[in-house]
């Protein structure tokens, strides 16, 4: 039980930092998979196997690949020239230091920590289910809207410049300044709305006359 | 094995995930340092579920998964913004962004 711990806790610490210090931003997306995992694995050894198998699904399956695919659109994987964190990280670094040393304070002086194990529970996923269908139901349906909220949110503010792109590309051949960097991110918006309209379903083209118009107003 | 262990683990793991939110200039990573402070709060949530003298209620469990929820829908949101900002920044670097029109 300990040794398993000690494996697990240094596993994911380690992948936590390389995640958070490493240079190339797609080793750091490897190793934020890594981290996730890691915690996974606590959490099944904590006996809560369906949130483990959830964080797998969700963070692993979900987040580390969604990161990565920002990475790679936004081009930020090639190492940069200068440095990676700002001028102001012995401040941030000393924060954090400070969080973990009251964090720690905390609970060592607390009298919850000391708790033994009591035994072990069996939450089944059937008795989950059942608590998720009837006291916490009103919970669930609020975060299924969210979730659907978030989803087209994220579609919209993702896209929203794809024809934009195009006006502003427009408007500049119109005026005869050469804009020619803006012809790129075309290309970068069409396959990044496409992957995300796919995730999604099938996504309308309803929403783009709006922003259009807003886009054109403002130009003016 | 006492409560202790996890509680100092994931405030290790939060502290982690501060510095790198703090400190890296890349905008994703600061989003990747959220979402691991998310994450020790998560651990925090399942460890006192497992050593309340109770553990046959659930709702500690119940409680992480309405968190990992909203946290992926945070992070799709979120890197959805990171891609717009760099589209119009052309870059991810936080210091570079610096004004909020235009």
């Amino acid at each position: 039980m300990q040794a398993a711990f000690a494996i697990i806790a240094a596993l994911t610490l380690v992948s936590a930092i390389a995640a958070m210090s490493l240079r190339n931003l797609v080793h750091c997306a490897l190793c934020l998979a890594v981290a996730f995992a890691g915690l996974a694995a606590m959490y099944l050894q904590l006996d809560a196997q369906f949130v483990g198998f959830a964080q797998v699904l969700v963070y692993i399956g979900a987040v580390a690949i969604l990161v990565v695919f920002a990475i790679l659109l936004t081009r930020s994987g090639q190492p940069v020239p200068h440095s990676v964190v700002s001028r102001s990280w012995i401040a941030g670094v000393a924060i954090a230091v400070l969080v973990f040393c009251v964090l720690t304070r905390v609970i060592l002086s607390s009298s919850v920590s000391q708790r033994s194990l009591p035994a072990k529970p069996s939450p089944t996923v059937r008795e989950i289910g059942n608590q998720l269908m009837t006291w916490y139901v009103l919970p669930l349906q609020v975060i299924g809207l969210l979730l659907t909220a978030a989803t087209i949110g994220a579609v919209i503010i993702a896209m929203n410049e794809r024809k934009s792109a195009g006006g502003d590309h427009r408007v500049t051949a119109d005026q005869g300044h050469g804009h020619g960097h803006l012809a790129a991110p075309t290309g970068l918006n069409e396959g990044n709305a496409t992957s995300i309209a796919s995730e999604t379903g099938s996504e309308s083209p309803a929403h783009y006359p709006q922003p259009e118009r807003e886009r054109e107003v403002l130009a003016k | 094995m006492p409560l202790h262990y996890y509680l100092i683990f994931s405030a290790l793991l939060f502290a982690v995930g501060l510095a790198g939110a703090l400190t890296r200039r890349n905008a994703i990573l600061v989003l990747v340092g959220i979402e691991l402070m998310l994450n020790a709060a998560n651990l925090n949530f399942i460890a006192f579920w497992r050593y309340s003298p109770d553990p046959n209620a659930i709702q500690g469990i119940l409680f992480v998964i309405f968190s990992i929820a909203i946290a992926a829908a945070e992070a799709a949101v979120g890197l959805a913004l990171i891609i717009s900002i760099y589209r119009h920044y052309k870059t991810t670097n936080l210091e570079k962004m610096d004004s909020l029109k235009g």
